[in-house]
This record gives structure tokens, sequence and C-alpha cells, in this order.
């Protein structure tokens, strides 16, 4: 236990620890967070009433960043796959930074739906036993479960394995490797229950299709990955680590696939709906064409629709996937394409035009992208105090050199393989 | 189908409730403080398991709250549903002009917030011919605004909840909120709402409103007669909808917006009793439903008088 707490001590010690760098970069997201307590505050003096949403359009960004959110958590199972069940020793090393991008991005998942609720105070409503959830008809009650189950697994691996690392002893390989193959179906299931949120209610056609499940899969595999590459590069350079180039260039790989899934699925689902054109088509007509003059979602959607495919140009081609600029843009547009995607794309055609006809066109407002800027500030802050313990912990001092690194002359630091072998 | 069950106890939440409430009023004593943060109110349990002295309790103390706000004496009712009733609604679409009287007494009778503007009922006004093929609300518009009602060639249609038997806002509620009590009528404890609407998303009537800023209702305009289920004044923040005038209705009265139609477009009764006017209608009248390929079952029936 005394080793428990010092590991707590050493964590917190290090997350304060650091050169003028890392404390205005800890500054600006400081800002970015007080920034989101201010739209906040407003939000709680006069109601939801400072935000877009209406009626017609009960949900907007806060919504549609959670159901991106939850995707991009669940993406972190993307590396839990090719590391674990395969033993693939370059992707096995970033495993843990991969799951700390999960811890951050389920925090925020979170704050976007406390931040959505008319009376967040009331949260407790939702804890079996203690409130009343409505299991298991409600898929929001389901996924809120699932949700936090999936957090409580990513920290307590991620605790372990840091704790393991810290106090030198070798993790216990059956518990461990049981919790990291839990984490893929456990993936997936907060996934396809946000997916269930949408998919399973008659009242809005444009939702309601069976393949919104497995889009909301690929979509996240394309998302979290993404994200991951960009952060791991960011990561190396910051704090000098060994991430290696075969990693992410695998990273990258799969990526090609999971985008041409996700490809796919969409094209399936715009040819189904404009072929059939049922009176349902008008939802998916709004998003792409516009209807009757309201055109507010078109460039949105020719947008982030022309970014996945770009992306997936750039990464299919080799050399423009081993290039280490267009691989980084591909990565930016994929992200941005399906976030486009999931927060534009999903919610807003499915509320226009409303249950009985009629348009309301919804952009959000300034407090709402105060809030958003807030939430994501404090989704980084996670990231960033969490990976400044766990490096030094995942990325040790060496035992031995990585020949790779010494053929290349590199001052950066090697694994430790010893510590971290199962 | 957690549609219409019977009141459930759970002893020991309850208690735990009762004693986590007590234990931080009485840590937070101010009198004064209790304005900007009822904590009774916040630990209060769901309306379904409270003991009668609890609702009592609850009762008193909603009673208190409003009289207090809007300066005139507030009751709240509590009373239950009637045995061997299960009320249904009748519209004759050739009777109705679109005048929205009803929309203006349900608001009245109800309490919704004037600013920001909550109306239940929404009143569509359709080309004649395109509510004689196939309802398509897409021809709808709800925001006619003539001179003169009934306009050439026009038909009106007025939605608000359709009191589904198979409610789907009652599926989609992540913290059983809003349920189907036994004489049909699909309530909501305001008390209990999370704000998340998702049962706004679930209807596929529209009929459902959100509180997005505190409401204002001038006192002198605020009827005093309410339901803890129905038209006591809401807070922010919470879901609301028609209730059929539950205040009314339990006690044998016509819901305000069937009282308020000059035209008599409006049907009220009990589906179970057979010499009711709802029954008589449903038996010689060709009535249809909304959407009824969503099975949502309504017993809102729609019929060309």
């Amino acid at each position: 236990m005394k080793s428990i707490t010092a590991f707590a001590f050493y964590s917190l010690k290090e997350m304060v620890r650091g050169g003028r760098a890392y404390y205005a970069w800890l500054v600006c997201l400081g800002v970015l967070i007080w920034i989101g307590v201010a739209g906040f505050q407003e939000q709680l003096l006069h109601g939801h009433i400072v935000s877009n949403m209406r009626d017609p359009v009960p949900w907007g960004v806060f919504i549609g960043t959670y159901a991106f959110l939850v995707g991009v958590a669940a993406a972190a199972m993307a590396l839990a796959v090719p590391g674990y069940v395969y033993h693939w020793k370059p992707i096995k090393d970033i495993v843990v930074l991969g799951e700390i991008i999960a811890i951050s991005a389920v925090i925020m998942a979170i704050l976007f739906v406390m931040a959505d609720l008319g009376r967040p105070e009331r949260f407790w409503h939702l804890i079996p036993f203690l409130g009343k959830p409505n299991i298991p008809y409600s898929m929001i009650a389901m996924n809120v479960l699932i949700l936090n189950g999936y957090l409580v697994l990513n920290v307590v691996i991620v605790f372990y394995f840091l704790y393991c690392s810290y106090a030198d002893r070798p993790y216990n390989k059956p518990f461990f490797m049981t919790l990291m193959l839990l984490s893929i179906p456990a993936a997936i299931s907060i996934h396809t229950t946000t997916a269930f949120i949408f998919n399973v209610l008659p009242a809005r056609p444009y939702w309601n299709s069976a393949i919104l499940v497995p889009r909301f899969i690929a979509t996240a595999l394309c998302a979290g990955p993404a994200l991951m590459v960009l952060a791991f590069q960011a990561l190396r350079k910051a704090a000098n680590i060994n991430i290696r180039e075969e990693a992410l260039q695998k990273i990258a790989e799969m990526m090609v696939i999971v985008l041409f899934v996700n490809l796919l699925l969409f094209f399936a689902e715009v040819v189904t709906e404009f072929r059939s054109a049922t009176a349902h088509t008008v939802h998916m007509q709004y998003y792409f064409t516009g209807l009757e003059g309201h055109v507010d979602l078109v460039g949105w959607s020719w947008f982030g629709a022309s970014c996945n495919v770009l992306a997936f140009l750039l990464l299919l081609i080799a050399k423009t996937r081993r290039n280490p600029i267009t691989m980084n843009l591909a990565c930016v547009l994929v992200f941005i394409g399906v976030f486009i995607e999931k927060g534009v794309g999903l919610v807003l055609p499915g509320f226009t035009p409303g249950a009985l006809g009629g348009f309301y066109e919804y952009f959000p407002s300034r407090q709402e992208l105060m809030i958003c800027v807030g939430i994501f500030g404090v989704g980084t802050l996670v990231f960033t105090l969490l990976s400044k313990a766990a490096i030094p912990l995942t990325f040790s001092e060496p035992l031995e050199w990585d020949d790779q690194l010494r053929a290349e002359g590199s001052p950066k630091v090697a694994y430790r393989p010893d510590a971290v072998e199962p | 189908m957690p549609n219409r069950e019977r009141r459930v106890r759970s002893a020991s939440r309850r208690q735990f409730l009762k004693a986590a409430g007590a234990g931080v009023s009485a840590l937070a004593g101010v009198p004064g403080a209790a304005k900007a943060f009822d904590l009774e109110e916040f630990f209060q349990g769901h309306f379904r398991e409270l003991s009668p002295e609890e609702i009592e309790g609850v009762i008193r103390r909603l009673e208190r709250k409003y009289s207090r706000k809007y300066g005139k004496p507030v009751t709240v009712d509590a009373v239950g549903p009637n045995d061997g009733v299960l009320f249904g609604y009748g519209l004759d679409i050739s009777r109705c002009i679109g005048c929205r009287r009803c929309v203006y007494g349900c608001v009245a009778e109800n309490n919704q917030s004037r600013d920001p503007q909550i109306q239940w009922i929404r009143v569509l006004e359709f080309e004649r011919q395109d509510v004689v093929r196939r309802i398509d609300f897409e021809d709808g518009d709800a925001f006619y605004d003539h001179e003169q009602v009934p306009a050439e060639g026009k038909s009106y249609l007025p939605v608000a909840c359709q009191q589904c038997e198979n409610p789907e806002c009652v599926k989609a509620c992540p913290a059983t909120a809003t349920w189907q009590e036994p004489d049909g009528i699909v309530v909501i404890d305001y008390n209990w709402c999370i704000g998340c609407r998702y049962c706004m998303a679930a209807c596929p009537y529209g009929a459902r409103h959100f509180n997005w800023a505190e409401p204002g209702i001038p006192p002198e305009e605020l009827n005093p007669n309410t339901h803890y289920l129905g038209n006591r004044p809401r807070p922010h923040g919470v879901v609301e909808k028609c209730t059929w005038c539950i205040q009314r209705s339990r006690h044998g009265r016509y819901p305000a917006c069937v009282e308020a139609c000059p035209v008599g477009a409006r049907k009220f009764g009990n589906l179970l009793d057979p010499d009711s006017e709802i029954r008589y209608l449903m038996e010689h009248k060709r009535t249809f439903v909304l959407k009824a390929e969503l099975d949502t079952k309504p017993k809102f029936f729609y019929f060309y008088g």
C-alpha cells in the first residue's frame, strides 16, 4: 500500500514538473477551460435558451460531439487489437497512451452530456439503486452505464500498468491480459449503444436504420487512430520519446481499410435513400441538396464527404501515406470529416424537417461554442497530465539502445523491454 | 413493457434518500439558502415510490412555494386515476376552422410559459386535398396568419400529445421520469426529469416541449388549481406536454380545449364506458390515427364528421 501512495505522489510530482514550454501549454489550456466556464456560467444563469437548440431541434453540437468522442474513445481498442492480440511490439508500447486518449475522450463525452442536460444536478437519477434508470429500454441509460464501466476499465488498466512499471514488478499476466482483451468488446459496446440511442427511434427515419451501428464503429475506427497518430507525433517531439515510425505506419495502413468500409457504408446509405425516394428521403435531401430554400447544411455535407474521400486516397497511395506531411494531412482530414459526419451530418438532418414538418435551422450559439472549447481544453489537460506522468514509466531509461535509433544517431530514449515485457 | 405499472416501493432506497435529505437539510440550516437550491426537492425520490405521507409532504412544500412565488393561494392536487377509466379523444377534422381557441384555452388552463412561449397544441393548415389522400406533414403550415379563418380551400389539423398506448417517449426516457398512468394519460414528474430531451427526439408527433429558460407566467394569469403531474408551474430545464387536463379529467370535467372549441370539433371521454361519446364516434365514424405505421397506438382519433 505504501508503494501505491508513493506512486500517486510520484505521478502528481511528475505532472507539475516541467519547463517553460510545458507551463505555457498548461496556461493555454487554462485559458480554454476558463472560456468554457464562462460560457457554462451563462447557461446556468439563463438556462439552455442561450443555446440555439429549440423544440424542433432539441439536440445540437453537444450531443453530436458526444457521439463523436465516444467513437474516439472506442478506437483506443484499435491499438489494443494488434498490440495484444497479435503481440506486435511497436504497438504494444504505445497502447497505454492510446488508453489515456480513451480516458480523456470519455471524460469529455461525459462533460458534454452534463452540459446538455437541463437539470445536470439530477444525474444521480440514472445511477442504479440510487435512482431509477430505465434499463434496458432506454438507450441513453444503457449507454451511460456502459460508458462509465468502460472508463473504470481503462483507468484500472492504465493505473495497474503504470504502477507495475513504477514499482518495478512484473504485472500479473492473466489479470492484465483479461482486462486488455475485455476492453475490446467493451469498446465495441460503448459505441454500439451510442448508435442505438439514435437508430431505435421510429420517429426519426433518417436514423432508424441498422446500418447506423456499423457506420458508427467504422467512423470511430477512422477518427480515433487519426487523432492518435497526430497526438503521438506531438508527444514524440515534446517528450523526446521513441514512438516508432512503423507503429504509426501500421495505424495508417489500418485506417485505409476502415476508411474504405466507412466510404462503402456511406455510399450504400446514399444509394438506398435516393433510389428508394420515399417520404423519408427529405432528411438526406436537406443535408446534401437543401430543401425549399433551406440550404444551411449543404456546404458542410459536401466538405465533410470530400475530406473523407481525399483522406482515403492520401492514405491508400503508399507514397503519400509514407510522406509525413501528406499522412498528417490525411489524419487531420479524417478527423474533420468524421466530426462533420457525426456532429453535423447525424444530429441535424435527423431533426430537419421536423416530426410535423417544418424547418428550424440550427447553428451553435456563442455560449455553446465556448462550452465546447472549454470541454476540449479539459480533455486535452487530462491527456497532458496523464501522459506526462505515464511517459517516464513506459519510456524509461534504457538498458539497451534501439538499433534503429543508434543507426540514426538519435538522442531519443528507447523503451525498456524488461519492465514491460509480459 | 414499462407502461402502466402499479406504484412500486423500494423501502431501503426511500429511507436512504429521506435520511440523506433530512441530514443535508439540517446541515444547510439557513432559510434563505433554500431558495437558490432546494435540498429537500433535490433528494426527493421518484413519485411512484413515495408513500402517501411523503406525497403529502411534497404537495405541501410545492403549494407553499407556488403560493409564495405567485402571491396567491395555489393548490396542488395529487389525485390518482379512477378505476374503470381509460381516456380517449376524438377530433372532427371537418369541423375544425383553425381558430386556435383551443391553443389559448390550453395555455390559460395549464400554465405554460408565456415568455419563452410554449404551446402544447399545434394547429397545421393544409390544402384541403392534402388531408384526403394521405397526411404529409411536409405540406402543413403551423404558422398561418390570416385575418379570418377558415381560409378558402384549407383544412386544419390540431396536434398535441396522442397519449399513445405504446408510447415511444416512455421507452426512451433514461430516468423513468415519464410513464403511462392506468387511466391512459402519459405523465411527467417534473421533479424527476433530468432534461436530456431524449423523449422529444423519440416523439413522432412533436408533442413534447422543453423549458429552455425559467418559465415566465404573469401571476395574474396563473391558474391556481393545479395537479402534480399536470399543470402545476414547471421549473426550468424539464420537459412538459399535454396531459388531457389531468387536473380536470380526473374530476369528471372536460379538458380545456374541448370546452374552448366553438364548433364542437373536440370529443373526449372514457373508452371503457360503452355509452360515452368517444365510443359512439368510434363505432359510427371512420376514425384514423396519425403515423399509424409506427404502431404507437395513439388514443387520439381523428375523423370526418
